[in-house]
């Protein structure tokens, strides 16, 4: 049983791929996609778990991320 | 704003923000440092008189993105010129934005005279030990046993010389107000590193004298390091270096 208390919406096109978010997000729930943007690079994906910590949008180089928490968290 | 159950707790861009483009590398740490900048401003409620003064660096293009004032001068030269737009505008937010490169390697003197004279400006220098902008070459800031594009069996300090401690140096003068150096390589050290910018902004618009805030930043292009790897090597060579903390506040 996970408990989700937010959601992040990223925007995969323009990301650089520098995977600083990966390492960033304490409950781990970023990972790197295999697919690839239109610049040719790989972008994250979020799996379920996110705490709307907001430690992937502050260290994100690329403005990539917004953190959205739920009004009441979700049972996953 | 709550949407079906949902509250919008950070945006992507700061206030004051108009585009998230820019051309920096990825894993760049000077994006970051930008926000932060604005996100104070904004926050001081500074933006009607702000004034930017930028150096040269891969930092310029801040110019491009953000919904206030500057100018860009000569390499090094943003604390002369800062200065001047202060005492001719006593009123406005006076700041400048540089490099290591640009602060200690081309205008040492600039920012040394400045803080001395107590100028009631703030500078940020955004440290990541190579000048970026011209294809990574070494600078005075540049950590012993640093690889750079001029030093590439990594800085030695017979042949280069020590680095330089500029936030040291500033906050050693009786006309600097408040002196700190934070980083921008964890979330944490990134939410430290926003209130020193805004200690220092808010003392010296209040007219305390000279601030300084140094910004330990990534390069990984210019450190020949994988992205994800900047953070660390921060961490293990620029802090021994260069220790997080307020060096002075107030005189």
């Amino acid at each position: 049983m996970t408990l989700i208390r937010g959601t992040v919406s990223i925007d995969v096109e323009r990301c650089k791929g520098c995977e600083l978010c990966i390492a960033a997000c304490p409950p781990g729930v970023l990972s790197m996609s295999s697919e690839t943007n239109e610049n040719g690079y790989r972008f994250p994906l979020l799996e379920s778990g996110c705490t709307a910590c907001r430690a992937c949008r502050d260290v994100c180089p690329d403005y990539c991320f917004e953190v959205f928490r739920f009004d009441r968290p979700v049972v996953a | 704003m709550t949407d079906g159950g949902r509250k919008k707790v950070a945006s992507a861009l700061a206030p004051l923000q108009l585009s998230g483009e820019h051309h920096l590398c990825p894993g760049c740490g000077h994006p970051v440092a930008w926000r932060l900048l604005l996100e104070v401003i904004a926050e001081l409620q500074l933006a009607g008189r702000a004034i930017g003064v930028v150096g040269h660096g891969c930092y310029t293009n801040i110019v491009q993105l953000a919904d206030i004032d500057f100018l860009q001068c000569l390499h090094g030269r943003a604390p002369a010129v800062a200065t001047g737009v202060k005492r001719v505008q006593p009123e406005a937010a006076v700041f400048t934005l540089q490099g290591d490169g640009d602060v200690a390697s081309e205008g040492l003197a600039e920012v040394l005279h400045a803080a001395a004279r107590g100028e009631r400006i703030t500078t940020i220098m955004l440290n990541n030990g190579v000048f970026g902008d011209t294809g990574g070459q070494m600078t005075a800031a540049s950590v012993i046993g640093q690889r750079t594009k001029t030093s590439l069996d990594g800085r030695d300090a017979e042949t280069h010389g020590y680095p330089v401690p500029v936030a040291d140096l500033v906050a050693s003068l009786a006309g600097s107000a408040y002196v700190a150096r934070g980083s921008v390589n964890h979330a944490g050290s990134i939410a430290q590193t926003k209130r020193y910018m805004k200690r220092a902004f808010e003392l010296a618009v209040g007219g305390v004298g000279f601030t300084f805030v140094e910004v330990l930043t990534m390069c990984p292009t210019g450190w020949f390091l994988p992205t994800a790897d900047g953070p660390g090597y921060l961490d293990g060579t620029f802090e021994q270096t260069y220790p997080l903390g307020v060096l002075k506040d107030c005189r």
